[in-house]
């Protein structure tokens, strides 16, 4: 598969002596979008922290668009110009304005003047459906506004990939609805994502591949349809009675 | 019946209740003014600051303005004062120093460094800091004496005598690398300004630290050098059994000085680990996630959200080291306490002298209240 | 896109496999925390330089080269380490000054009944607390009663308190007297009434903002002007009073910050209810913000512990009087100008060092059982 963006290989992690990740294989396309669920503790946002290298492994490669990730620092750097990724907890920026918030990397990173940082960063924040909150500070704003916030702050550096680690499972049930059709947006736009979350409906409405993870392994993977009608495995079999039950 | 509505009533409750207050302290007040007036009287002591215009008639060795025995109480106080600003001002540069760089060590991932940091904060932050006053004191007393101190490259010289610096002895032309200074500063400032506007009019980013240190420390440097050295160092020389030239620290000077820094600077280092721990790894984690180097991360992300949590605290630790200076009295350096116990022993003034006490801490202290206000005004979050 | 290519189940769970060598364990330990750098190799190297030059000397000055018996100065004279020798003969100088001998039992029964009187108000499910809860609101009278004498016991005049007893003693009391100021205060300064919040925040941060050292002289040189002729306190008392304000303007801080964490609704609550102000405040209020306070109130005794080394000033004899008196007596003159004052710290580093973590401890499970 020499198209993917994403590749990985025999990928092992170990949190001092607990095995986190065991030997993860995924090849991720271009253009594709991936959901990946599992129990708590599995390992999924171990795996897509991975990816832009908050998490070290310790075995195995991960290449991302053609780049490895290894100690080095400019390669770290350059994987990570390329993959935005938006956290549970919003993690924006208290002491700078939602504007500020969106050109600061810009700036800082891609050497943009300002002028032209702020006109893009409206341009995402209209985007997301808030250009008119662009002047208050991230603690004036509703959690769904705030997520919104921070997937047009990701935008703004151009990734060619966005990893999302449970965006929703922070917001009250209105709120998950305004991000979740931001995200539908994007995916529809043609963004490469990899989505950790338990909104089956998201993952049927625009996943390309579903992958169900526990233990730190890939269990089972499939298309949406596939995966939810006909789950092969036990452990799939049970998560989703759980998921689904709720 | 009108009476019970009075006092049921809840404002008339209010203004009777202060005014029952008032008129409490208004009795205490009388009380201790008639009792002094009558002792003083007594004693046959006179009130008043006029006292503050008589002869001293004491030495002061340590002093920053023109002081002998012939001047006056209000000038010795004044002296004092000075004394007592300039041990603050030096145990805050120090402890702030110090402080710094033991907050960001105690959370250094290397083990030996953060338990040695930790000992020495635990171990200065629970003991008294009179014991730790006087027992540097004792220290730098017990140093060899004069004729065999220690010297460092015989230009810096310790001994029980206290310290003894090379002097600067300002010559003609010195006054040029004072403008060097300042054009080094006026440049940097107008570089930063220029940086900043061509980076957000370009994009470009030019390196504004980095100069500015260059031209701030180079510049004045380069012009002492070009202007043929007109600063001359008057550097101690040791004699047979006394150092002669150089300016000497005294023993209290130098004991105060230590003490107030490392017992400041453990209390700061604790400010300052609290602060950053305040900034939550999901901050670290997003703007790295965004592509920015740590670097870039600890001053835009890091340092930002960290000094608000540390000003406030920070401040008031400034404030506790000015206080404690008055500790000198103890080994007698001689602060405004000290000169004032002087003072009040001569006189007998001791209400006045109080007072003067008083005063002068109070005016410290609503200034850097004064700061902190307009401070946390400026800087507060905006909340939902 | 392939149906069978994105398809994949694993036939079987892959087992736990051992991380891989120098990734845990002591080598692992010591890559990741002492030589993950450069610069932390240098930090390390550096530490032990460092550990290397202080601890082996220090040993050396206070164990191994170290004088430990003897009965004066001449034991010790051209020892390269400490002179301990004088603890034997001294040290009860050191902790009770000049207290009468044949009374420190007192002394001692006092300090050993404050310890049931503490845990019955600082632990919550102490076994018979309702009885303890009183013991510890009469304990300052018990412990006065012990001290001083009286109902039988010989008096012994304040001026005989010294050494490391007056210490204590000075903090306690101080901060025993201080509690109900500073709870009206901390009340006053959020009153609504402003007579009261100005008398308040005036006395606050007159107090806070001057060094305790003005205070103790207003204690010995001011405080009799202001009384009548013929009533003179003696000199403790009056340090007594003095401390008690200092440490009641810094309590009321604490407390104004517990009263400032009870949430509004506690308040709205308590009035929908139909209690007035007092009740209010002492049987909703107070005790939520009391016991989240206990951390400050804790702090600030540590403090004002330290701080009661400054009596030295003003004259009288605590632990650094006694430290003083030893090393000008000709006995020891010359032989303990150090060791002195490496005892005195190490007492109060062991009492402040404990009541720190301890209130560092409650802070954690106070933070927690709040959210
Ligand atoms: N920094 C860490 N140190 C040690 N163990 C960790 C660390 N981070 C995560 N773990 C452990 O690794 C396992 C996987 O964590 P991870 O956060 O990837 O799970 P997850 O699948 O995202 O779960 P959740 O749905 O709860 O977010 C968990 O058992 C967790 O306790
Ligand atoms: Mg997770």
């Amino acid at each position: 598969m020499s198209d993917s963006i994403i590749s990985i290989s025999g990928l092992n992690k170990w949190f001092g002596e607990f095995h986190v990740l065991r030997d993860i294989n995924l090849d991720v396309a271009s253009q594709e979008r991936i959901v990946i669920c599992g129990p708590s503790g599995s390992g999924k946002s171990t795996l897509i922290r991975c990816i832009n290298r908050l998490e070290e492994h310790q075995e195995g490669s991960i290449i991302v668009d053609g780049t490895e990730l290894s100690h080095d620092i400019k390669d770290i750097d350059s994987i990570r110009r390329e993959v935005g990724m938006v956290f549970q907890q919003f993690n924006l920026f208290p002491h700078l304005t939602v504007l500020e918030n969106c050109t600061l990397a810009p700036i800082w990173v891609r050497k943009l003047p300002r002028e032209e940082a702020e006109t893009q960063a409206m341009g995402y924040l209209e985007r997301v459906r808030i250009p008119d909150q662009a002047n208050k500070y991230p603690g004036q704003l509703s959690g769904g506004q705030q997520q919104r916030v921070a997937i047009a702050r990701s935008l703004c550096m151009h990734p060619k990939i966005m990893l999302f680690d449970e965006p929703t499972s922070a917001l009250d049930p209105e709120m998950i609805k305004e991000v979740l059709e931001v995200m539908v947006d994007l995916a529809q736009s043609g963004m490469t994502m990899l989505v950790v979350t338990h909104e089956m409906g998201f993952a049927s409405q625009v996943a390309d591949r579903v992958i169900f993870m526990d233990d730190g392994q890939i269990v089972e993977e499939n298309i949406p349809s596939e995966f939810f009608e006909n789950p092969r495995s036990d452990r799939t079999k049970l998560f989703l009675g759980q998921i689904l039950s709720h | 019946m009108r009476v019970q509505r009075i006092w049921t009533d809840e404002r008339a409750r209010g203004v009777i209740l202060q005014l029952l207050l008032i008129l409490a302290l208004l009795l205490v007040l009388a009380f201790i003014v008639s009792n002094t007036v009558a002792n003083l009287q007594r004693a046959g002591l006179a009130s008043g600051y006029g006292f503050l215009g008589s002869t001293a008639s004491f030495d002061i060795n340590q002093r920053l303005i023109q002081y002998d025995s012939t001047s006056t109480y209000g000038r010795a106080f004044v002296v004092g004062g000075l004394n007592t600003i300039l041990v603050a001002c030096l145990g805050i540069l120090a402890a702030t120093i110090i402080g710094f760089v033991a907050g960001v060590m105690r959370l250094s991932r290397n083990f030996f460094i953060s338990r040695i940091v930790g000992a020495y904060v635990e171990f200065t932050r629970n003991v008294p800091l009179l014991i730790q006053i006087i027992f540097w004191w004792v220290v730098i007393l017990a140093l060899p004496k004069v004729r065999d101190g220690i010297s460092f490259g015989d230009t810096l010289f310790l001994n029980n005598r206290g310290v003894r610096l090379p002097a600067p002895i300002i010559e003609d032309g010195a006054g040029i690398i004072l403008v060097a200074l300042a054009l080094g500063i006026a440049i940097t400032w107008q570089i930063a300004r220029r940086a900043r506007k061509r980076q957000d009019e370009t994009g470009q980013i030019f390196p504004v630290v980095r100069t500015g240190f260059a031209l701030i420390i180079g510049l004045p440097l380069v012009t002492y050098f070009l202007a043929g050295s007109p600063i001359d160092f008057d550097i101690p020389v040791a004699g047979k059994f006394n150092l002669k030239g150089g300016f000497n620290i005294t023993p209290e000077l130098v004991a105060l000085w230590v003490a107030l820094s490392t017992y400041t600077g453990a209390f700061i280092a604790e400010v300052v680990r609290a602060g950053i721990l305040s900034v939550g790894k999901g901050q670290t984690e997003a703007s790295g996630a965004l592509g920015l180097r740590p670097g870039l991360t600890m001053r835009k992300i890091i340092l930002p959200q960290a000094l608000r949590v540390i000003i406030p605290p920070l401040t008031s630790q400034y404030l506790n080291l000015t206080k404690n200076s008055s500790l000198a009295v103890a080994i007698g350096y001689q602060d405004i306490v000290s000169i004032g116990d002087t003072i009040m022993n001569q006189s007998g003034q001791a209400l006045e002298v109080i007072s003067i006490y008083m005063l002068f801490y109070l005016t410290i202290s609503v200034l850097t209240s004064l700061f902190m206000n307009w401070y946390n005004a400026r800087i507060a979050l905006v909340e939902r | 896109m392939s149906d069978t290519a994105f398809h994949r189940r694993q036939a079987e769970m892959l087992p736990s496999r051992p991380a891989p060598a120098g990734q845990t364990g002591a080598v692992g330990w010591m890559r990741a925390n002492l030589f993950s750098s450069p610069f932390n190799i240098l930090l390390t190297l550096i530490s032990l330089f460092l550990l290397w030059s202080i601890i082996p000397p220090a040993f050396d000055w206070a164990f191994f080269d170290a004088e430990f018996v003897g009965t004066s100065r001449d034991d010790c004279v051209g020892g390269a380490g400490a002179c301990w020798a004088w603890i034997d003969q001294r040290i009860d100088q050191f902790v009770y000054g000049f207290y009468p001998a044949e009374s420190r039992w007192r002394v001692n029964l006092a300090v050993l009944l404050l310890i049931p009187a503490l845990a019955w108000v600082l632990i919550e499910k102490a076994p018979g607390a309702r009885y303890g809860r009183w013991f510890a609101l009469f304990y300052p009278v018990i412990a006065t009663l012990l001290l001083v004498g009286g109902l039988g016991l010989e008096e012994v005049t304040t001026d005989k308190f010294g050494g490391f007893m007056l210490n204590l003693v000075a903090g306690l009391a101080g901060i025993v007297l201080s509690l109900p100021i500073g709870i009206l205060l901390a009340l006053g300064r959020r009153s609504k009434l402003p007579v009261v919040r100005v008398v308040s925040v005036t006395f606050i941060e007159v107090i806070r903002g001057v060094p305790l050292i003005t205070l103790l002289f207003v204690a010995i040189v001011i405080l009799n002007l202001f009384l009548p002729q013929n009533v003179s306190l003696d000199q403790l008392a009056r340090v007594m009073i003095m401390v008690t304000l200092f440490a009641s303007a810094y309590i009321a801080e604490v407390i104004r910050g517990g009263l400032q964490a009870i949430p509004a609704g506690q308040y709205e609550a308590a009035q929908a209810m139909g209690l007035g102000y007092w009740k209010m405040m002492r049987l909703i209020i107070l005790p939520q913000a009391l016991k989240i306070s206990i951390p400050g109130i804790v702090n600030t005794f540590i403090g004002l512990f330290k701080d009661t080394t400054l009596v030295i000033i003003i004259g009288l004899f605590d632990i650094l009087g006694q430290a003083r008196l030893l090393q000008t007596n000709p006995e020891w003159i010359g032989e303990v100008d150090h060791e002195t004052y490496v005892l005195a710290s190490v007492f109060f580093f062991v009492i402040c060092f404990s009541m720190s973590r301890y209130s560092i401890g409650l802070e954690k499970r106070l933070d927690t059982s709040g959210r």
